[in-house]
């Protein structure tokens, strides 16, 4: 017999604001089987888990429901406090009347009683039929998987790798370092980027616990956590790594020079076999398959050599002193063991080309915030130097326009993309110094510096740099006289201004990079409708997601500025290292079971398992039966619905119960 | 048509997308009206199609079912499952006599609170113009 006890939460007055908890507590009394119903002002809180801990042993209680927030945020805090009473965890029911009652219904407290009343009574009939059950335990490989090679990912790997386990990242590019790599200072300190970068690109790349796989990607995740199985696609760099030495004779000689670099934003060039930048992890090219001539050649000759021949070039192989070059190397697929992802995807600033009234990259003197790092950089393509790629003359009038790609509804950018503000500051800072005579004009919405020597920074851009700044989204950019006239209004002095300038610098917005919602896909991680990915919670899980063991960081998940993705893969680091500090892993035993006397053996849940989770068995006379993997289940449920003399069942989310919690509707 | 009736709608939500919608829209206070009753599923993949007739049995006047977007699906093809079964469902009902207005299928993701409360209020709207089921 059912002895249910029921604690209803207060939440301060988050619930019993709008829920009127006495008459909840009337009803719930009546309710079948229900030997206790009180309230709490916060039951999660110690003295509220006290309460349920010791009304459990006072009343001899053998089910819980606790009425309060979702289960996605309390259900493990409560199921301990059930352990903590000698009850077995998993004979606990939640019944959200927060999130899906009090907070979404307060301007009619009666009818949000009435309901809260209702989800009781389901959770009520639902607790009825829970069963106690043992978690299992399974082994955890002690091996991460960072996914992306900026300043996250190398952070995240860093931290795991010193922690003592194994760490591979794999990068996209054929280097690490991420956009970081590419600024040239950052802000609000001045600190040169590339400085404060590249030795922690070099100490991971010689970390005797991590494996660097550049010119990689995610193809497939299998598996869950402690074990995930994760097929890698190994890109050909046709340089054999081992061999090469990195001494840059064959990007030196190799005859194809005019490829636009992508590194340098297409303000630079680079070869068919290259290093996106001196200082790139690891230093070692790779060759540019739809760029290298003697490539050409060998896919000239398999299609059947029609159209004009390619030169044979091979001077990289010809000159190579270590013979690294390895033209029949190919693309490979590897698959890898891991307990642990750390997602560290990063951004991209968005591409303006639909800005229009912008010219939409059709004036070159119109240029984005990151090309204008690259002209500013010492290694960049202009050695530091600031021109205009148009004629390569010195700016002396260079106007800025913040929140491109940012803040934008009518294009589908609502969002504040948070470094756009301090790096626009920045460069003001920046090109004063280079020439005192460069005037800046920047066009803001508004200037939003929260953060630490943030507003001090910008006022350093007004006063000491001397940049004025006009508040007002600019309409239209338009060439006059080898200049930009930039158009706007002034939102301050509510007239329309215009600003004649050598150079205009978007302050273009972030974005996930391209591809994030295929990786999102690939990991199961929810994204949103702009692709970042999504945290469990945006307060009090920031890098963990609702899928166990995979973990986010970085601007992958949001707009981020440099310590922030720091902090962020170091917090997924220690999530990781948390894990690994563990033998063996606890998992859920809410897993679907067979009841072989009902099974007929038909296997349509054997076809329809989307983890290969069921197998199937001869009994002794001869029939076949389903058998549930427990270690592979998932507990999706998907082989319950499909099997039709009802002989598997979920175990916390059983066919009975379903039923019962909406029969209890009706009763 | 009955003025100010009040329609019973159930609705099975996955866990992972739905359910964490429904969610969002509680922690970002977007109201939406009180005559949903939500039952977590771990998937939609999950509803038993014998769920909905019993929910419509019973006397529900409309029946939600909500799970990740197609392609979104945190265990790769539970909603696509979903969808299929679905579709089978919809001439039963029919077959039934239950109005198709009163049964929907939709894909709400973790970040679409207000989204869920839209389709709430749409459904709970669509099923007070309907009023009480004929039995």
């Amino acid at each position: 017999m059912a002895r249910i006890g029921v604690f209803v939460c207060h939440c301060g007055t988050n619930i019993a604001g709008s829920i009127n908890i006495p008459k909840v507590l009337e009803a719930v009394q009546k309710m079948p089987m229900v030997v206790l119903a009180i309230d709490n002002k916060y039951s999660c809180s110690e003295p509220g888990q006290a309460s349920v801990r010791e009304s459990i042993i006072e009343n001899d209680l053998n089910r819980v429901v606790i009425a309060a927030c979702s289960p996605r945020m309390h259900e493990s805090t409560f199921r301990k406090t059930l352990a903590s009473a000698g009850l077995n965890p998993y004979l606990l029911e939640i019944a959200n009347i927060r999130e899906q009652c009090s907070w979404v219904h307060s301007d009619n407290k009666e009818t949000a009683t009435a309901k809260a009343i209702e989800l009781i009574r389901m959770a009520v009939a639902k607790v009825i039929r829970h069963e106690p059950l043992q978690p299992r335990q399974v082994p955890i490989t002690k091996r991460a998987l960072v996914i992306g090679g900026g300043i996250t990912g190398i952070q995240a790997a860093l931290d795991i790798a010193n922690a003592g386990y194994e760490v591979v990242v794999v990068e996209r590019e054929p280097t690490i370092g991420g956009r970081m790599a590419q600024l040239d200072k950052t802000f609000p300190t001045l600190d040169c980027s590339a400085c404060i970068l590249t030795p922690k690109m070099v100490d991971l790349a010689q970390h005797p616990k991590i494996r660097l796989m550049t010119y990689a990607e995610v193809k497939n995740v299998k598996g869950f956590i402690g074990n995930f199985e994760v097929e890698i696609s190994q890109k050909a760099k046709k340089v054999d790594h081992l061999k090469c030495t990195g001494c840059g004779i064959c990007w030196q000689k190799c005859p194809v020079k005019k490829i636009p670099s992508e590194f340098d934003l297409g303000l630079g060039t680079r070869p068919a076999i290259y290093i996106p930048f001196a200082q790139a992890v690891p230093p070692k090219p790779v060759i540019d398959r739809s760029n290298c001539l003697y490539i050409k050649y060998l896919n000239w000759v398999a299609a059947g050599q029609e159209g004009k021949k390619p030169p044979e070039c091979r001077a990289c192989e010809k000159l190579c002193p270590t013979g690294a070059i390895a033209w029949d190397q190919a693309d490979d697929l590897v698959t890898e063991k891991f307990g642990a992802i750390v997602v560290a995807a990063g951004y991209q600033t968005c591409d303006y080309s639909h800005y229009q009234e912008y010219g939409g990259g059709a004036y070159p003197d119109v240029i984005t915030a990151l090309q204008l790092e690259r002209l500013m950089s010492a290694s960049g393509p202009t050695g530091g130097e600031i021109i205009r790629p148009s004629d390569g003359s010195h700016p002396k009038t260079v106007a800025f326009i913040c929140c491109v790609g940012s803040r934008d509804k009518q294009r589908g950018k609502p969002y504040c993309s948070k470094v756009c503000c301090m790096y626009t500051a920045k460069h003001a800072i920046m090109l004063k110094e280079h020439d005192p005579e460069i005037q800046c004009y920047i066009f803001y919405i508004d200037v939003r510096a929260g953060g630490k020597d943030f507003e001090e920074f910008y006022l350093r851009a007004v006063e000491e740099a001397g940049a004025t700044y006009i508040k007002g989204r600019p309409a239209k950019i338009y060439p006059q006289d080898n200049k930009l006239v930039v158009r706007s209004e002034d939102a301050l002095l509510g007239k329309v201004v215009e600003v004649t300038a050598d150079l205009v610098v978007l302050a273009t917005g972030i974005e996930p990079s391209v591809g994030a919602d295929q990786l999102a896909q690939t990991l199961k991680v929810s994204y949103d409708t702009y692709n970042f990915m999504v945290e469990a919670h945006p307060k009090l899980r920031p890098v963990e997601t609702q899928t166990d063991g995979i973990f986010v960081a970085g601007a992958c998940v949001g707009p981020r500025d440099i310590p922030e993705c720091v902090a962020q893969g170091s917090a997924a680091a220690v999530k990781v290292a948390a894990l690994f500090s563990q033998d063996t892993l606890t998992t859920d035993p809410l897993i679907a079971v067979v009841n072989q006397a009902r099974c007929i053996g038909c296997l349509l849940c054997v076809a329809i398992c989307p983890f290969k989770a069921i197998d199937y068995q001869t009994t002794r006379d001869r029939r076949l039966i389903a058998q549930v993997n427990e270690s592979l289940c998932k507990a999706c449920g998907l082989c319950i619905a499909a099997c039709r003399p009802k002989a598997v069942d979920l175990r916390g989310f059983t066919n009975q119960q379903i039923l019962d919690e909406v029969t209890s509707l009706w009763l | 048509m009955a003025i100010g009736y009040e329609p019973r709608i159930i609705g099975f939500l996955c866990n992972w997308c739905s359910y964490a919608g429904a969610d969002l829209a509680g922690t970002s206070r977007i109201a939406y009206p009180p005559n949903l009753r939500i039952i977590r599923v771990p998937c939609s993949g999950r509803v038993d199609p014998l769920f909905v007739v019993k929910s419509f049995q019973l006397g529900a006047d409309g029946v939600l079912i909500a799970g990740c977007h197609p392609g979104d699906c945190h265990y790769a093809e539970g909603n696509y499952h979903a969808r299929r079964r679905i579709a089978l469902l919809r001439p039963f009902l029919d077959y039934l006599g239950i109005e198709k207005q009163r049964f929907r299928l939709e894909w709400v993701s973790a970040s679409e609170g207000k989204r869920f409360s839209e389709i709430v209020s749409d459904f709970t709207e669509t099923l007070k113009r309907m009023g009480a089921r004929e039995t």
